[in-house]
């Protein structure tokens, strides 16, 4: 077995992973990148429609692209990437941590360092997450799979396509099937408003006159050997309409119906969970509960931008380099989601720092207020002209705005919509 | 009779109500800023999109051109988990009636690796001034 030891390891080597992995190294710490596929890029790299690095690059780029020009960066680093690596085991209780990992290049390797960074990224959820009845024929897809199917190995999985949910994966799908010559015959949401982007309704779904039926669930999937169709049931006031339920024949569906961060390695390395994200409850260094073990990305909460994955990926690098450092946070209070909001990440906010939170709403709203009360005091109000919950709001709390929270108790940060 | 359309230019996505005007011109309402009257405008008169696809790769040296990804729907040549297809993209947004057009010279193509991330592969397609360049280093 092969042993190899850094100051700090990063798992998982997307968009997220290189970031956190630039940050470490500039702060003069050794670190590897362990990623399990054969290349650098994660998720990027079978994303080939435009529209990434708006804020990165100032430019629209394409998923390859971005992941491209992020990974460039790593030359003349002491950054050590490996590819085809993954990681099977974590063991995170003392105060080195150790990765148990396989490699048909390394064969079995054992990496110990002092920090680790969890960039995994996140799953796509499955029929069985949603619990479609019906037949268990082939030809269903989540959107992702069918995406690297099609991008990256050139197998095109169906003909007569229905897409369920509208994510925007799924959208983003319904634009490539038809461009490579399959008929997209509907997109079924069972929320009443679309999940996705309305520039990828417009441009995936209006220009090649493909169907949205909103407040639909798909209630059958029928065929025996390959799939020869879906029921779709449409739901008024909450009831299913079962008598106007109808068939729409087809080969292939594809599944766009949510993502779940990765985070069985780090449940096995002691890492507790929040229940709204799925992802890591971290601190306001995004640090877990587990000493020196971080997380950034995908894998701590479901991000929509790139841009605003490797922004955070670069703080959760930097933060853990100050922690190797023996840096720690002034003083904290817990970030409480009021009103209309789903969650906060990170849950802890620095008192004596400038903090960055991603939060998600619960409402489709024009004319919003966010607003930030300190132990039920209002401390900042900022007018959003548009929220919806496919949209990720950003919002900096500096020194100042928590400065009534110092010498509290217990300090209690609530975030609210109205 | 009023087209309708929603604005894409920010998040708010303003539904439009466009009537033609006998000038030719376009009378533009429901929008909530002048960006709403510049996007019907684009949408109406010459609607363009950014096109993105993927090539297919032939084995480096191979004289007979042998493809490692099929032409989309035709026999695959290679094992699941490869990588079979370069992916590409125009320079600039393209006439959208146009687009199909597009597609068929980039399905047509057939790229030799070594391949950098940029390189133009399809050069000013009809006249249009847009390129169509390799979006990753293969």
């Amino acid at each position: 077995m092969k042993e190899l030891n850094y100051d700090s390891v990063v798992i998982g080597g997307g968009a997220a992973g290189m970031a956190a992995a630039l940050e470490l190294d500039a702060a003069g710490f050794s670190c590897a990148i362990l990623e399990r596929e054969e290349s650098l890029g994660g998720i990027l790299t079978q994303c080939i429609h435009n529209g990434f690095g708006l804020i990165e690059f100032n430019e629209e780029l394409s998923g390859p692209e971005f992941a491209e020009k992020i990974e460039e960066r790593l030359a003349g680093t002491g950054i050590k990437p490996f590819t085809g690596v993954t990681v099977m085991e974590m063991d995170a209780s003392g105060e080195h941590k150790t990765l148990y990992c396989y490699s048909g290049t390394h064969g079995v390797l054992r990496v110990t360092s002092r920090v680790v960074v969890l960039a995994m990224g996140c799953r796509e959820r499955n029929r069985g997450n949603i619990r479609i009845p019906g037949d268990r024929p082939a030809g269903v897809y989540t959107a992702g799979l069918a995406q690297r199917l099609v991008n990256i190995e050139g197998f095109v999985p169906g003909k007569d396509v229905v897409i369920i949910g509208s994510g925007d994966i799924g959208l983003i799908m319904a634009r490539r099937m038809s461009w490579v010559g399959c008929k997209v015959h509907a997109v079924v949401e069972i929320l009443p408003y679309p999940s996705g982007l309305t520039r990828n309704i417009v441009q995936c779904l209006h220009d090649f006159g493909i169907p949205l039926y909103l407040s639909h669930l798909t209630t059958n999937i029928i065929g025996k050997d390959r799939v020869e169709g879906v029921e779709i049931t449409p739901i008024e006031n909450g009831a299913m309409q079962h008598e106007k339920a109808f068939t729409i024949p087809c080969d292939t569906v594809l599944l766009s119906v949510g993502l779940v961060p990765e985070n069985e390695l780090s449940k096995m390395a002691g890492v507790e969970l929040n229940a709204m994200t799925n992802g890591p409850a971290v601190d306001s260094m995004l640090m877990t509960n587990v000493p020196g073990v971080f997380a950034c990305g995908n894998v701590l909460h479901v991000h929509d931008l790139v841009d605003y994955v490797v922004e955070e990926a670069r703080r959760a690098g930097a933060h853990a380099a100050r922690w190797l450092k023996g840096e720690r946070p002034k003083a904290e209070a817990r970030v409480k989601a009021g009103p209309n909001v789903r969650y906060s990440a990170p849950g802890r906010v620095d008192l004596g720092a400038v903090n960055k939170l991603y939060m998600r709403t619960l409402i489709v709203k024009n004319d919003a207020t966010l607003e930030v009360k300190v132990n039920n005091r209002v401390v900042k109000s900022v007018k959003k002209n548009h929220i919806q919950p496919s949209e990720m709001i950003a919002l900096e709390l500096g020194p100042k705005d928590l400065e009534t929270a110092l010498g509290a108790p217990e300090p209690v940060v609530e975030i609210s919509i109205t | 009779m009023s087209e309708e359309l929603i604005c894409i230019t920010c998040p708010l996505g303003c539904h439009l109500s466009v009537d033609r005007l006998g000038d030719g011109n376009l009378a533009v309402t429901g929008n909530r800023c002048p960006r709403g009257v510049k996007y019907a405008n684009e949408e109406l008169l010459s609607p363009k999109r950014v096109v993105s696809a993927t090539a297919a790769i032939v084995a480096p040296g191979s004289r007979a051109g042998t493809l490692i990804g099929g032409p989309p729907g035709g026999a695959p040549a290679h094992g699941l988990g490869d990588v079979a297809r370069l992916p590409v993209r125009s320079t600039a947004a393209f006439p959208k009636q146009d687009v199909p057009e597009l597609l068929a010279a980039i399905y047509a193509l057939r790229v030799e690796p070594p391949v950098k991330r940029g390189d133009v592969l399809i050069r000013d397609f009809k006249g249009s001034g847009v390129d169509v360049i390799a979006t990753r280093t293969l």
